[in-house]
């Protein structure tokens, strides 16, 4: 599915969107970030509670198009801005990391 | 101790043409608050407290006849002539710059003399301004910013980016102990470099790994330090080079999950004790040396495939 697809999941709220055309193929879940960077595969949404400028550069460097934060945590300014300099789109839930997974994984057919 | 740090003789090429170039009346402050012969030491008292000041020409016309400093007002009080105009006490043996006269002549006048400010004469003998050490420190500082942005600007123009073409290039990054803020500045570049190169996905992949392990490493657990990458046709090589404190324990620290971080960096998603041992495994070639002076840690990775890369992209 398209990043733009992101958004017609029930509960997901658009932060920025950034280049929405990108495919996403697979998903990751996690908060460690070293352990995001050394296990994602390309074109994978990273499922987060970590709201902060740093994930930009993750997912930036991991070619992740887009991040879902949970819990209902909300993105400060200097990410959001990273994010649209990153073409990265972000969306947020107040779902849990497992919720938004499932959802996902619905959407992806997985 | 010198007033203004900076010597006129043996500093650096920049400097000494900047402290030659730039004269007295490019530095000195010229909304001048005066007085006149008649004026009591009160008034000019009264004149310093409004006008935030520690010392007040005195003036006939445009000349300079005397100067009242802050000293001149104590002793006054002191000795009880406060109320007396102050042409009988002020200070009348002063020592003036010239307009002209280079910037390097007023470093070498507060060092040479006890004085916190100068008057400044023009050639007709008019008092045109005040100058201050810290209007020299002031200007020098802007002037040596700009000065180093054109050497930095020539520097890049001299050694211009060659893109698609990976080739013997060093770049070096500067990270700052706990910037968060900018953190993975630097992996992106060495990422987007290869791009350009035309290096495979999983390679850049394998580089991103490791120069971004290593940057945060630097962020995280150093004083702070350099990312240096070098570049040539076969491989690209990182090295994190950081200023202390050292690695106690280096078996220990390559262990996956050990981790010495607190838990303000646990929060951030970081200090999980997989830093070391990802480069580690990502990198074609790796080896770190540590002290109390500083930790190095460099990771080759060759920028030709891997059989199982090969297989894994076909």
């Amino acid at each position: 599915m398209k990043v733009s697809d992101l958004v017609k999941i029930e509960g997901f709220k658009t932060v920025t969107l950034n280049d929405d055309t990108q495919i996403i193929k697979n998903a990751y879940t996690g908060d460690l970030l070293s352990d995001v960077i050394a296990n994602v595969g390309e074109d994978s949404v990273l499922i987060t509670v970590q709201a902060h400028k740093n994930t930009i550069a993750v997912c930036s460097l991991s070619s992740m198009p887009a991040i879902i934060i949970c819990n209902g945590r909300s993105c400060p300014d200097d990410m959001i801005k990273a994010a649209a300099e990153n073409d990265i789109s972000i969306f947020t839930t107040d779902d849990t990391q497992f919720g938004a997974s499932v959802k996902i994984a619905k959407a992806l057919n997985l | 101790m010198q007033e203004i740090p900076i010597s006129t003789y043996s500093s650096p090429t920049v400097v000494l043409d900047l402290i030659y170039r730039l004269k007295v009346k490019d530095v000195m402050y010229k909304d001048l608050v005066c007085a006149n012969m008649d004026s009591t030491l009160r008034e000019i008292q009264h004149l310093m407290k409004s006008k935030k000041i520690t010392g007040v020409p005195i003036v006939q016309g445009k000349r300079l006849i005397g100067l009242v400093s802050m000293d001149d007002i104590i002793q006054a009080l002191d000795k009880g002539y406060i109320e007396e105009p102050c042409k009988a006490y002020m200070s009348r043996n002063i020592i003036v710059l010239e307009d002209d006269m280079p910037i390097s002549f007023a470093i070498n006048y507060f060092d040479k003399f006890s004085f916190h400010r100068f008057p400044v004469l023009n050639r007709e003998k008019e008092l045109i301004g005040m100058i201050t050490s810290r209007d020299i420190t002031a200007t020098l500082l802007v002037e040596i910013n700009r000065e180093i942005e054109l050497l930095e600007k020539a520097q890049a123009k001299n050694n211009p980016p060659q893109l698609n073409n990976i080739n013997g290039e060093i770049h070096s990054y500067n990270i700052i102990k706990h910037d968060f803020e900018n953190a993975g500045y630097a992996s992106t570049q060495i990422k987007k470099k290869l791009k350009t190169g035309g290096v495979a996905t999983p390679i850049i992949r394998r580089a991103a790994i490791a120069s971004y392990e290593m940057e945060m490493n630097i962020v995280v657990h150093s004083n702070g330090g350099q990312l240096i990458a070098t570049y040539t046709p076969e491989k690209v090589i990182i090295s994190a080079q950081d200023r202390g404190p050292g690695i106690k324990d280096l078996e220990k620290a390559l262990t996956p999950g050990w981790t010495t971080a607190n838990d303000w960096i646990r929060s951030l998603g970081f200090g999980a004790g997989m830093g070391l041992p990802n480069v580690k495994n990502v990198s074609d070639d790796f080896s770190i040396t540590s002290g109390p002076k500083g930790t190095t840690v460099t990771c080759t990775i060759n920028l030709h495939k891997k059989d199982e890369e090969k297989i894994n992209e076909s």
